[in-house]
Parts: C-alpha cells; sequence; structure tokens
C-alpha cells in the first residue's frame, strides 16, 4: 500500500493509471467482441498503422493522436471490408498490413529524428510518454467509448453471437460491426504508447480470453474480464515501478500468469 | 393478399446463375417445404426471403402486413459458437432486438416475451445453462424461441432436423407442427429430409437450379418430379 502512495506522489504516474484503467476497460469490453468474432489479429494490424501516423505526425508537428485516430479508423473499416471479400483472407491482409506499416513507420522515423531511444519507446511503450494534454483527450474518449459500448451492449451481443440472424431480423449489423472497429480504433491509439506497439494487442486478447475459462454468459465474461483487465494492469504498473521493468511488459506478463491461473482453475473444475 | 410473393425471381452468384425462375406464394397459415438435392439453390433462395442476398432478376414481394424484419429465422447449425459464452436466456433475449427501434436496453415486455418462449419451448429450466454445453436438439430449440421472439407470423427454418438423431428430429417437427397449428404461424423449411418434409408440410417446393414443382403435397406425391425424387418410398 505504501508503495502505491509513493507512486501517486508521482504526477506522470498518476497520469498512467487514470489513462491506462481506463484504456483497459474499452479494450477488454471490446475484447470480448473481437475474440470471439476471430478479429483477435485486429489490435496488432491497427497498432502498428497507429505507429506509422505516429511516426509521420511529428516531424509534420501535428498532435500525433488527432493524425493517428482517423487513420486507424479507416483502417479498422478497411480491414473488416478486406474480411467479407474473399480475393486476400484476412489473416493475410493483416499480416501485409503489419509489416507494411511497421516498414513505413521505422523508414519515416530513421529519415527524420533518427533511430534512436524514441523508436524503442514506440516499440514497447513508455509511461512517460503521456503528456497532461494526452491525459485529458484520452481520459474524455476512453470514457465516450464506454458509454457506447454500455448502451450498445444489448446490439453487440446480438451482432457477436449471430451476424446472419441479426441481419436477417432487419439490424444493420454492418453498423454495429463498424462501432466496434471504430471504438477499437480509438481505444488502440490512446493506450498504444504507455504499452507499446507490439504489446498493446494484449489488452484486447487476454483479459476475455482469461475470463472465458471460467464463465459461461456473456454478461459474466464481460464484467469479469473488465475486472482482470483492471487488476492486471494495477499488478503490472506496480511491478513495473518496483524493478524499474518496462511497463507494457510487465502487464502482459501479469496478464500470463492470471491466464495459466484461471485455466488451471477450468481444468479442475471439469474434473 | 399472400404473405410472401416470389415474382419469377433469380440469384446469381458473380454472373453465373444459382437459381432461375422461382415463382411461388406463401399464404397465412401454409406450411412450405423447400426441398432439392445439395447446391440446388435453397440455401440461396432462403438467402433472399431474408433479403440477405439481392435477386438478380425478379421481384420479392411482402404482403399480408407482414414487415420484412419480422421473419423469425433458425439458420443452420454451425460449428462457430463452439467457444461462446451466453447463456439461454442472452440468446432467447437477443430474438427481442428488432422490437427494441431506437432504445438501447430490452423493457418487461420483451423480457416476458422471451421467458414466454422458453416456456413455450419446454427449455425454461436450461435459462442459465451455458448455450454451448447444451445438446443439437436443445440448441434447436433454444434458436427456436429466439426465432419467436423476432416473429409473430413467420418462421423460416433452415434444416432444422440436420444433425439430429431420429427420436429428436420427430419432437423437432411436433413443435414446429403445433407453432403453426396452435399460434399460426407460416412456416417455410429447407429440409433434406424429404419424407418428413412430405409427411409434415401442406406445399412443395422443390428445387434444382430452377422450379420443377411447386404445389400441394398431395400432387406432389402423385406427380413425376416428386415419384421419381421420393424414389416410389411414399405410396
Amino acid at each position: 500500500m505504501n508503495t502505491f502512495f509513493e507512486m501517486m506522489s508521482y504526477p506522470f504516474l498518476v497520469r498512467a493509471f487514470v489513462v491506462g484503467i481506463l484504456v483497459s476497460l474499452c479494450a477488454s469490453l471490446l475484447g470480448t467482441s473481437l475474440v470471439l468474432k476471430r478479429y483477435s489479429m485486429i489490435g496488432d494490424g491497427l497498432s502498428h498503422v497507429g505507429f506509422a501516423a505516429l511516426a509521420i505526425a511529428y516531424p509534420l508537428g501535428i498532435s500525433p493522436l488527432w493524425l493517428s485516430i482517423p487513420v486507424c479508423i479507416v483502417t479498422a473499416f478497411l480491414l473488416l471490408q478486406i474480411r467479407e471479400s474473399s480475393r486476400i483472407r484476412g489473416d493475410a491482409a493483416t499480416a501485409l498490413l503489419l509489416s507494411g506499416a511497421l516498414a513505413i513507420g521505422v523508414m519515416t522515423v530513421s529519415l527524420t529524428t533518427g533511430m534512436n531511444t524514441d523508436v524503442c519507446n514506440y516499440m514497447f511503450g513508455s509511461i512517460l510518454a503521456m503528456s497532461k494534454n494526452d491525459l485529458y483527450i484520452s481520459v474524455i474518449l476512453s470514457i465516450a467509448v464506454l458509454i457506447l459500448y454500455i448502451l450498445f451492449y444489448n446490439r453487440i451481443f446480438a451482432v457477436t453471437f449471430d451476424e446472419t440472424f441479426t441481419t436477417a431480423t432487419g439490424t444493420r449489423a454492418q453498423s454495429y460491426n463498424m462501432i466496434i472497429a471504430v471504438l477499437t480504433a480509438v481505444t488502440i491509439v490512446l493506450g498504444m504508447r504507455m504499452m507499446g506497439t507490439l504489446l498493446i494487442s494484449s489488452l484486447i486478447v487476454f483479459p476475455s480470453l482469461t475470463a472465458m475459462r471460467i464463465c459461461r454468459r456473456f454478461l459474466s465474461t464481460v464484467v469479469m474480464s473488465a475486472l482482470l483487465a483492471v487488476t492486471c494492469f494495477a499488478i503490472g504498473l506496480i511491478l513495473s515501478y518496483l524493478y524499474s521493468i518496462p511497463t507494457g511488459a510487465s502487464i502482459v506478463v501479469t496478464d500470463i500468469v492470471v491466464f495459466f491461473l484461471f485455466l488451471l482453475i477450468e481444468r479442475i473444475r471439469e474434473h | 393478399m399472400s404473405l410472401i410473393r416470389c415474382n419469377n425471381v433469380s440469384f446469381a452468384y458473380g454472373g453465373k446463375d444459382a437459381v432461375t425462375q422461382v415463382d411461388f406464394e406463401v399464404n397465412t397459415g401454409d406450411y412450405l417445404c423447400i426441398i432439392g438435392e445439395n447446391g440446388a439453390g435453397k440455401s440461396t433462395l432462403i438467402k433472399g426471403l431474408l433479403r440477405l442476398k439481392k435477386p438478380s432478376s425478379g421481384v420479392i414481394t411482402y404482403g399480408d402486413g407482414l414487415k420484412p424484419d419480422e421473419i423469425g429465422y433458425l439458420p443452420q447449425q454451425t460449428e462457430s459458437q463452439k467457444d461462446f459464452p451466453a447463456s439461454v436466456y442472452e440468446v432467447v433475449l437477443s430474438g427481442c432486438l428488432n422490437r427494441l427501434g431506437f432504445r438501447f436496453f430490452y423493457s418487461k415486455e420483451e423480457r416476458r416475451l422471451a421467458h414466454e418462449n422458453m416456456e413455450l419451448l419446454g427449455i425454461t429450466d436450461l435459462s442459465n445453462r451455458c448455450y454451448r454445453d447444451l445438446s443439437g436438439g436443445q440448441q434447436q430449440r433454444v434458436l427456436l424461441a429466439r426465432a419467436l421472439c423476432a416473429t409473430k407470423k413467420l418462421l423460416l427454418l433452415d434444416e432444422p432436423v440436420t444433425g439430429l438423431d431420429p427420436v429428436i428430429a420427430g419432437e423437432m417437427y411436433r413443435i414446429i407442427r403445433e407453432l403453426r397449428d396452435k399460434k399460426g404461424i407460416t412456416i417455410i423449411m429447407v429440409s433434406h429430409d424429404v419424407h418428413g418434409a412430405v409427411r409434415e408440410a401442406d406445399h412443395i417446393l422443390h428445387l434444382d437450379h430452377r422450379q420443377k414443382f411447386c404445389g400441394p403435397t398431395v400432387r406432389y406425391i402423385n406427380d413425376p418430379v416428386g415419384v421419381a425424387f421420393l424414389g416410389g418410398a411414399v405410396s
């Protein structure tokens, strides 16, 4: 507990904590739908594109969030479209996007500021990256994501469970897919600089997969994954402070440990 | 006026005809069964009736007060939901989605409807069970209850008994017949089970990339098309 109060005396850690909790919440809620709809890789695709957008935004002097959010929303839209048509399969498209965006990002960085610690921060995240201005934007946007998720919860469930039925009975499933995509894009961009391009998608995938080990209802899965996400984030952040390890990595490692714990509980229950 | 009327409708995939010249109507209270070989265009026609696929020619009209989004649909069993955590009640309630309009949450009325339909199909005691843990027959009942939440008039059933063992399949047929007889719900069913179709339905639509027969079952079993397809098993 003392450690916690000590941490909270640093303004940058308070900022990281607030934004981290909110982003973890958003990511875990959306994650349940994304994992079940077989879109687990969308987070990775978006974060790499977000990285390229960030790298381009800096030398142009544009606020990084304002460039990367629209770019990621457009990408999310395109990714969903590609999945519908079958010329290039979804997984192949994501793979192309991952390396393509990464290459563009790295090239931009090396041509402008040069390869330096900044790149490392982009890749693996840094809690120091969060400015006061970023804090306000992140808090407002993530609360907006949470509210929209709650309002559209019933529709998101229906679209996740059975898209064909939902469309057949007159709900435009495609527009709710778009809402999920937009919310995901915003969440990814907000969490990216703290977690890093390479680790952000863990916030989406881990909590819901862990919750699915023991939950039998959609609502309880969503609630459980939100709880897990917040807990693992807090533990991860504290560990990273105590042992001076990168925040993103320490959160993911916490997620892994909890995942195996739940897997064990599931196995024991089955016997 | 008929509930659904197909006027010389054709469907195509990428310029290639899947099924052509479908011309039939369904009236309130009918029990129509669509039969034919695999790939004869049955599922395509279902998609067309649900407006998931546009006809390449011809028109489908909905009448008798049927709004196109009031069709209760029972999809074919798929494997993809094996890991989906959802309770029976959650699944059934999601059938009420088309009643929400501009609201965000379900009202008492809709919750009651979900409970009523679970009661009707005898799955009330499964309410809190996880959908994926149920047997095939139980899952079909859950999806049928969901379809009933979405409609008062017309059910569209895509292969409702495929993969069920004979006893459970018979039970399923009984439930469907009761829905028609007691609740006056019109039934359109796609089936592989030709003998079941002939026994249960009062109208048959036989597809083989085009419409080969459409009319009352009594006429079908004596029609050359019917006799050939049934292989003389029904006398």
